[in-house]
């Protein structure tokens, strides 16, 4: 007597045999049938026909019938919309059932009917059960306010659930507040700014009180809402921390992990010398270890997960090394992200253990874990340097393998050890060079062609090598090609006598046989720089070469921040931020580490000595790229209709072409034009087809702009706006700009905050702006001397002057900059409060005023609220005299101050203003006059910003 | 949240589908077919594969892969974790969890899914709350069912949903109290060419069955907590108490459930049962291989090491093996290229050992690959870990239980390196 018999059919028809069965008189025989329809829908077989037959059953006493039926409305009430308003009634019935299970079964079953008409009759039963007293009905109303939220979301906010799902977060059963903190989590989901799970250290209590009793599925819903909480300061973290520690001994895995979440958050804000963040260290490290020791699957989340933790703080499992070592029967996907970690722990203490191991991984049958490890022996080479020559060796022993894709990868990471340690490994050369047939990926051939290229003086048949490559020049892939047309001309410039034939052949194959538009530049390039002038060829081709950093894959630090916030999600799996790939992502908000509270580097507050210094010093010497730099943005921001941000890419595709050049495009155009006549004729016939701007003198566009010293005076009462964040990291390639404006002794001042996320070190900043509605343009170059390191942060204060050209920009104030560094050129728009623009010399007589005002129409009259201030007028008076707001008169008229003022823009635009204070009102009234009505919103903007501040 | 599962056979057939939520069409599988296309090995098929919709993550148990459908950002161990739990219930009901099994209990099944999960949250995954929900099928229930027209629904709110100790029913009642425990470790190593440790470290558990009448409050102690710093609790287990103390203070679950799992990491020094001599060879150009295999007892504590059972993956080139064993059976798959010996005890005196010759394809080159031995083993009444509990002392109720400690060795992934 098993369900299979479900399954067996008739001849006659299913369908009809059910029908019979379903309206039978016997109330077993109903069962039976009811019991075969869900067995056919279970495999996905159509049985909505039977929809009206089914609900006939519902009113019924037998739970196991009820529940069926239930189970079949689930499925089919969508494509029965009308039918299914029949069982409405049932529903509303069962809510006010004796027997708590079935008041809850029918409001869990309620929600899962997906009808539009049902879910207005859903809503008294589910208020009434969201205040039901038996706390299991309570918390699958919980539930179901997130299920009806998905189905009407207005519905939910209009009929006031949210606030009684909230309410639920005080409950006295721990699991209801569980279920409502899991249904506040899903609604949030899709509203990022509601402010739906307002935590305060009263929730957060309640949330903690709860984790110790709920079911471990309980425990992750509070955990992951936990993470979302920023605590005030290091003690109420520490507390935190010590809560949530227990869960760290959690059977579930998924509680472990989503604790770990918590703590790796609220650990960067403890301070490093406190002996509790030792101990949390040292507690992190076993529950992670016994995580590798589930199953499969769960060891590979958590690896993917242990990848980030081991890159935010290497020193929790420095020791552990060992758990990572790979067994011959893990799976694929197991060992590849074992390996991984091993590279990150590997240190000079255990790189002798992590090799033997590599190696012996390298011998294994699964060629993509063989390539894996090979790799990994030269990422080891590269960042542990002490090992170097022990990685060296190795990977000669396994190019004497002979195994084909052991020899390919060994030689790909070869070359990078070479790049890393120039003239040490040479010696190898040789040996390489006899495996050089048996290369079929394009990878290690180009590798292998670097090798020849750039070691040529030293390999005696270099050219013969390289010729053999040549023949089948056309059926290599263009990686190939293009290091084939480098290595022929570096070892051109390295023996020129021997090998002028091979180089031409080359070129003429790179230049007019080649449909690659990147191999015809590249040939175009080599073959002008030869003919023009072989001395700056063999600077440009040869010049020494940048050192490749340590480790190449490190995930950039802003992202692994917002990682190490999602711990335990699909997105510290796949390591890419939330908004990246969460189907329609509702603009996800990005998540921060909170900061150290001992940190001194806060980015709000800007330190006036180090800007003042900075600009005390002398001008730097413009960067050798700033001219081009000029030229580019002037070409970039002539044609301004648009008021975004010009955009990047075409900016970037001009750089791209600087790149490619390296630094030695100046000594291209600079040099010596005539240079290249010794060369023999043989370069004298440069393709006529030469792009034309090579040519072109590149004239310096910013000398001229940089000739106004900078000079900083006293900062003084003038109102500056805290600075705010204007290019995030995440848009400029790790470089973040804070900033803002302000007016000191006379002068504008832009005063920005650099900080540097990104690995590697930034120099060479200059900036330029965009045609603006006021002519604001740098009075000198941007005051940066020192190369800015990872992670660190400098204060730059830019003089500005008004004289540059002048358009009109909408908003008015909006500032267009661009700012270069060594990395990339970045833009981004800003606004400047117009108090900046008001002169020290804004004071008008009290004739003028009163002609002025009456002379002005009063159509350009306009008149301004501002609202919650609580100054008196004299008050008002000195605070607005501070930003260059100057008062000519004061009339006082039934209790009601009326302040005249005058102010004078840089371009010689007055505005007059009258404010009228009455005492013991909050609200004030300025009216504005001026000759340029435009000006008077922005103004206005001002009035507020000075008055509130 | 968690919104649909299907389970797909071995042959790559969906044979059941749940649905949470909206329905999804089960066309979304065509992506995990494609993952396991691509995956040599069944178990090589990645846990998470990202669809444009929808996210799979999948686990494989009993050659059935269970398929969470999941669409918005859900943490991947909570699936898995449940997924996990689903077979464990299954198993619990059932007794096995096979495709027929489950095909025989289809209702019960889909009973179960629904209690299990509510909008893609789990609502009781204990199984002795589910238990009291669906009363699991048993021959004699099915018959009284039938006659009499009952059901195997249960009509009351379980009594464990809520409480403070929601693992355990009330009113239970035995005629025969008693506690048992087991202590199981498995060694997981790697052992390298010349025999010395790599890396070793033993996973350990404490597996209860306990029938005790009433309420019961009980704890364990041992003669060396030490050992256990990295441990996982059951949730009855008063954390504080351990933390303080070193004492396990639980009321027990009904029946059989694991207390507590812990792990002795490589840092501490873990004793190696076995050693292996080995000797497998190739030699160029030679159409034959030596192969030489000697077992030996290191450090056992004079306890016995039984059910020994080596197997080794040889090299694809190896067409068959012509083996002498001097005690045991042998067995050699060429298709799949498995050996495998059944040792069963080894005797101190006299050292089992499995000698011979490997046939190679004629003219093929030497293997490159080394074959990886895998050894299983068991010692009955020992922790290799030194852990011994101390006793067990039950309070809240009156009469005296049985107790039982039993203590046990396995190897785990124990590999020796030739």
């Amino acid at each position: 007597m098993t369900d299979s018999k479900y399954f067996t059919t008739t001849k006659k028809g299913e369908i009809f045999e059910l029908k019979a069965e379903l309206n039978s008189d016997k109330k077993e025989k109903k069962k039976e049938a009811v019991k075969k329809v869900i067995a056919s829908m279970t495999v996905g077989k159509d049985v909505s026909a039977l929809f009206p037959d089914v609900v006939n059953c519902m009113q019924t006493d037998n739970l196991e019938l009820k529940k069926l039926v239930y189970l079949y409305l689930m499925n089919y009430a969508k494509s029965q919309p009308d039918m299914a308003i029949m069982a409405v009634n049932t529903f509303v019935k069962d809510c006010e059932d004796p027997n708590p299970l079935i008041r809850a079964l029918a409001v869990r079953t309620m929600g899962c009917i997906r009808v539009d008409k049902i879910t207005e009759y859903l809503c008294e039963p589910l208020r009434k059960c969201l205040k039901d007293e038996d706390p299991y009905v309570r918390k699958t109303a919980a539930v179901c306010v997130a299920k009806l939220h998905d189905i009407n979301a207005q519905l939910v906010e209009d009929q006031g659930f949210l606030d009684t799902l909230k309410d639920l977060i005080s409950d006295s059963n721990p699991m209801v507040v569980a279920n409502a903190v899991a249904a506040l989590s899903e609604i949030a989901e899709s509203h990022p700014n509601s402010n739906l799970l307002d935590l305060n250290p009263q929730t957060i209590n309640k949330l903690l009180t709860a984790l110790n009793e709920c079911t471990e599925w309980g425990q992750i819903f509070i955990l992951d809402c936990l993470a979302n909480y920023t605590p005030r300061d290091d003690r109420e973290s520490q507390s935190i921390c010590e809560r949530v520690t227990p869960r760290l001994s959690h059977a579930n895995s998924a509680v472990v992990l989503s604790a770990v979440k918590v703590l790796m958050k609220f650990m960067e804000m403890l301070p490093k010398d406190l002996d509790y963040y030792g101990t949390l260290l040292k507690k992190l490290a076993p529950p992670l270890v016994t995580l590798l020791s589930a199953e499969p699957e769960l060891q590979y989340v958590a690896l993917r997960n242990i990848n980030l933790i081991v890159q935010r703080r290497p020193e929790i499992l420095k020791h552990e090394m060992k758990v990572f070592f790979v067994k011959y029967n893990d799976p694929i996907y197991v060992k590849l992200e074992k390996l991984d970690i091993m590279i990150r722990l590997a240190s000079q203490a255990n790189i002798a253990q992590v090799l033997a191991e590599l190696k012996e991984y390298a011998t294994e049958v699964d060629v993509d874990f063989v390539r894996k490890a090979v790799r990994a022996i030269g990422r080891c080479a590269i960042k542990v340097e002490q090992s170097a020559e022990r990685c060296v060796s190795t990977l000669l022993d396994l190019i004497q393998t002979k195994v084909n894709y052991v020899v390919q990868e060994a030689i790909v990471v070869i070359k990078d050890i070479f790049r890393k340690y120039p003239n040490k490994y040479e010696s190898v050369i040789a040996t390489l060079c006899e495996n050089l047939d048996s290369l079929d990926e394009p990878e290690a051939r180009a590798a292998m062609i670097w090798i020849v290229g750039e070691y040529a003086e030293r390999i005696d048949n270099a050219d013969e090598l390289l010729e053999s490559f040549l023949e089948g020049f056309h059926d290599e892939s263009t990686q190939v090609q293009l290091q084939l047309l480098t290595a022929i001309v570096k070892l051109f410039l390295k023996k020129p006598t021997e090998t002028q034939e091979l180089v031409q052949q080359v070129l003429s194959l790179a230049t007019q046989d080649s449909d690659n538009p990147d191999l015809r530049d590249r040939g175009y390039i080599y073959w002008r720089l030869l003919s023009t002038d072989p001395v700056a060829a063999k600077e440009v081709v040869l010049a020494e070469k940048p050192l490749i950093s340590e480790e190449t894959d490190l995930i950039e630090p802003t992202l692994l921040e917002e990682l190490i916030c999602h711990i335990g999600t699909l997105a510290s799996v796949y390591h890419k931020p939330p908004s990246a790939f969460v189907e329609g992502s509702r603009g996800v908000q990005h998540k921060r580490l909170p900061g150290s509270a001992g940190s001194g580097e806060s980015v709000d507050s800007p330190d006036p000595g180090s800007a003042a210094g900075a600009s005390e010093a002398p001008p730097a010497v413009i960067p050798s790229q700033g001219d081009l730099l000029g030229d580019l943005l002037n070409l970039d921001l002539t044609p301004p209709t648009t008021t975004g941000p010009p955009p990047a890419p075409s900016s970037g595709m001009q750089l791209g072409a600087m790149d490619l050049l390296g630094g030695g495009l100046d000594s291209l155009l600079g040099g010596d034009l005539g240079g290249g006549a010794a060369m023999g004729a043989g370069f004298g016939a440069a393709p006529a087809a030469m792009p034309a701007s090579f040519s072109a003198p590149v004239s310096g566009g910013l000398d001229d702009l940089f000739d106004l010293g900078g000079g900083v005076g006293m900062p003084m009462g003038a109102y500056s706006p805290p600075k705010t964040i204007w290019l995030p990291a995440m848009k400029a390639k790790g470089l973040e700009i804070s900033g803002t404006f302000a007016r000191r002794a006379g002068v504008i001042q832009m005063e920005m905050t650099l900080t540097n996320k990104a690995m590697s070190v930034m120099t060479d900043f200059a900036i330029q702006f965009n045609r603006n509605s006021f002519g604001l343009a740098p009075a000198g170059p941007l005051q940066i001397l020192t190369p800015l390191s990872p992670n660190q942060s400098i204060e730059a204060s830019l003089p500005l002057s008004t004289v540059g050209p002048v358009m009109k920009m909408e908003p008015l104030t909006n500032l267009q900059v661009a700012v270069k560094n060594n990395i990339d050129v970045f833009y981004f728009s800003c606004q400047y409060p117009i108090s900046m623009l008001f002169v020290e010399d804004g004071k008008m007589e009290r004739q003028v005023f009163l002609a002025t005002w009456k002379d002005i129409p009063n159509d350009n009259e306009s008149q301004f609220q501002i609202k919650d201030c609580h100054l008196s007028s004299d008050a008002t008076s000195n605070k607005l005299q501070g930003s260059n707001v100057f008062t000519i008169a004061k009339r006082t008229v039934e209790g009601q101050d009326m302040l005249y003022q005058s102010m004078k823009l840089t371009n010689g635009i007055w505005v007059l203003a009258e404010l009228r204070v009455q005492t013991g009102n909050p609200n004030y009234t300025v009216s504005l006059k001026c000759r340029a009505p435009e000006v008077s919103q922005c103004v206005f903007q001002s009035y507020e910003a000075m008055l509130k501040n | 949240m968690i919104h649909s599962l299907f389970l797909v056979n071995a042959s790559g057939d969906i044979f059941l589908e749940k649905h949470w939520k909206s329905v999804v069409s089960r066309s979304v599988c065509d992506y995990f077919f494609e993952a396991q296309e691509r995956a040599t090995e069944p178990e090589n098929v990645p846990p998470v594969i990202p669809t444009p919709h929808h996210y799979l993550i999948s686990v494989l148990r009993h050659r059935i892969y269970f398929v969470a459908v999941i669409q918005s950002e859900v943490p991947p161990l909570f699936v898995i974790e449940f997924l996990h739990r689903v077979v464990d219930t299954f198993q619990d009901y059932f007794g096995v969890c096979t495709e027929a099994a489950i095909k025989d209990n289809v209702v019960v099944v889909y009973e179960l899914l629904e209690e299990m999960l509510d909008n893609g949250f789990p609502l009781a995954t204990e199984s002795n709350i589910l238990k009291e929900l669906i009363k699991p099928p048993t021959i004699l229930r099915t018959m009284v069912n039938t006659i009499t027209g009952s059901t195997n629904v249960g009509e009351q709110l379980p009594t464990g949903q809520l409480s403070v100790v929601p693992w355990r029913r009330t009113g239970v009642k035995y005629t025969n109290n008693e506690a048992y425990f087991d202590v199981v470790e498995e060694i997981d190593a790697i052992i390298d060419k010349s025999g010395s440790t790599i890396t070793a470290e033993i996973q350990g558990v404490i597996d209860a069955c306990v029938k005790l009448t009433g309420m019961p409050d009980l704890t364990l102690s041992f003669m060396n907590p030490r050992l256990l710093d990295d441990v996982s609790f059951h949730p009855c287990v008063r954390f504080k108490r351990w933390e303080a103390e070193r004492i396990l203070s639980f009321i027990p679950p009904d029946g059989n459930f694991r207390l507590l799992s812990y792990h002795v990491s490589s840092q501490n020094l873990v004793a190696i049962p076995v050693y292996v001599k080995h000797n497998i060879t190739f030699r160029e150009g030679s159409s034959q291989g030596r192969f030489d295999l000697t077992l030996g007892p290191k450090q056992t504590m004079g306890k016995a090491v039984e059910s020994v059972l080596v197997s080794s993956q040889l090299p694809r080139g190896v067409l068959n093996a012509n083996l002498n064993p001097s005690q045991g059976t042998y067995t050699f798959d060429p298709v799949t290229k498995m050996l495998s010996w059944d040792v069963g005890k080894i005797n101190p005196q006299k050292l089992p050992s499995l000698k011979g010759t490997m046939s190679l394809q004629a003219g093929a080159s030497k293997p490159d690959e080394n074959p990886t031995i895998n050894i299983q083993l068991k010692i009955q009444q020992m922790a290799i870990s030194g852990l011994k509990v101390n006793r067990l002392d039950m309070y809240g109720e009156k009469y005296k239980p049985f107790k039982g400690i039993k203590y046990m060795t396995k190897a785990g992934k124990f590999q020796v390196r030739t």
